[in-house]
């Protein structure tokens, strides 16, 4: 059977993990590379690096920290923030990326999905798609939720499916950082209308949550940040509790 | 031992040297037919399109070269697919080696089917791997299953996650990518 996969998510700026970490035993809490190594060891079915960095060599860092971490872990993992040209996603790709994530330049041009999707394949493109709830429509946002668009949640996971996605990275604004679960009705909404994995973020505060989004939400994967960083909860920990539910895991 | 990885244009070459690298082998990236025919361990990546990348081993001589090969040569994913009679996808010609077809997931879940999925394998490549444990895959199209099978997966219907036939080795999903197991199905294939 196909698992369910658990994805922790780390921000990174200026090739520094960013947002506390709790590990023990970590060196040093800021290095990504050595983080990765840790989740990866502890049963991570795959990572997500967010690049939050605005400098000017911004590309350059992130190029050598891509290949640090390609070279470093021995499952899969999505690297995003602020990719705007085909250009970056090549050097992501070719530094040992599997697949890249994009927000903000998808919105703006849609057709960078198709043309990277046509360029290196489907399977490497990831479309973020941070939503909040607005009467009782689903109104995506940009700049980390700051910034509201004209599009709606569901008609743009469509659009963007139909062009060339090969995943939805579903973050609602009004559950991340909350800890009081994900957006399942709207996950099991998406999932039920698009033909491509769907990854739920925003909200994971307990082990039940994490049940919850597989079985009411009906996502494919789950990320988080913070839970698995300050070590609430721990990855094979998690995934037992996920077997006792009859959800398949690795 | 000099193992060569088959560079024909065809994406993500780097993990599987990285992993490699991890097992403390170096491997030589390259087109060029005398260092791949005098290597000892000869891998086929790919990611991409089918026909595409069939056209791009015609246009390099690839296509007459692999099959030739006498030394083990592993086929990952796209490599693996390239390897059967045929593909569904682009709807071209294989190199033959593996006797089935390659055709398009018809089903109502997920294509492409991405992620981790339970693989009962068989034979060399699965030594020291526990049955059923899980590998990493991400795939649209996949290979029927046929006389040449070493490993099973199921996604709505069985397909071949391995197969094998005399020197010539393949595998659906990405060992490079498939932690611990992945490793192991590696240095199992280096060890022949």
């Amino acid at each position: 059977m196909l698992t369910k996969r658990i994805i922790p998510c780390l921000d990174i700026k200026d090739g520094r993990t960013v947002k506390g970490v709790n590990f023990v035993n970590l060196r040093d809490a800021g290095d990504p590379v050595e983080l990765a190594q840790r989740y990866a060891d502890e049963g991570a079915d795959e990572l997500v690096f967010l690049d939050i960095s605005a400098s000017e060599e911004k590309r350059k860092t992130l190029a050598k920290l891509v290949r640090d971490v390609a070279q470093a872990i021995d499952i899969p993992f999505t690297v995003g923030g602020g990719i705007n040209a085909l250009e970056d996603v090549g050097v992501l790709l070719d530094n040992g990326a599997d697949k890249v994530s994009i927000n903000s330049a998808a919105v703006r041009r849609p057709e960078m999905i198709s043309e990277i999707a046509n360029r290196f394949g489907t399977q490497c493109v990831v479309v973020a798609i941070d939503a909040k709830q607005i009467a009782n429509d689903w109104i995506v946002h940009l700049v980390g939720g700051k910034v509201p668009t004209e599009k709606k949640l569901f008609e743009w996971a469509q659009e963007a499916v139909a062009r060339g996605a090969g995943e939805l990275l579903f973050t609602s604004m009004d559950h991340d950082g909350t800890k009081a679960g994900f957006a399942n009705q709207a996950l099991r909404q998406l999932s039920d209308i698009v033909t491509v994995p769907v990854i739920a973020s925003g909200g994971a505060g307990t082990i039940q949550h994490f049940i919850d989004t597989f079985i009411e939400g009906n996502a494919d994967a789950a990320l988080a940040a913070s839970v698995f960083h300050f070590k609430e909860i721990g990855i094979q920990e998690l995934k037992n509790k996920l077997r006792l539910q009859k959800i398949q895991t690795r | 031992m000099s193992i060569s990885i088959i560079d024909y244009g065809a994406g993500n070459i780097q993990s599987i040297r990285f992993a490699l690298e991890r097992l403390g082998f170096s491997a030589t990236l390259t087109s060029d037919a005398d260092i791949i025919q005098s290597s000892s361990h000869v891998i086929f990546p790919g990611v991409g399109e089918a026909s595409s990348a069939m056209a791009k081993l015609k246009s390099t001589g690839l296509d007459t070269l692999i099959p030739a090969l006498t030394q083990p040569v592993l086929g990952i994913c796209l490599g693996m697919q390239l390897m059967c009679n045929s593909s569904e996808e682009g709807n071209t010609k294989g190199l033959g080696i593996f006797d089935t077809e390659v055709v398009r997931f018809a089903t109502k879940r997920n294509v492409p089917h991405m992620g981790w999925n339970e693989v009962d394998g068989r034979g060399v490549l699965f030594t020291k791997i526990t049955n059923n444990s899980h590998f990493y895959m991400v795939h649209s199209y996949y290979a029927k299953p046929n006389s040449n099978t070493v490993g099973t997966c199921t996604y709505d219907i069985d397909f071949a996650a391995a197969m094998a036939k005399d020197n010539f080795f393949g595998t659906q999903f990405h060992p490079e990518k498939s932690g611990q197991m992945g490793a192991q199905l590696l240095q199992n294939f280096l060890q022949l």
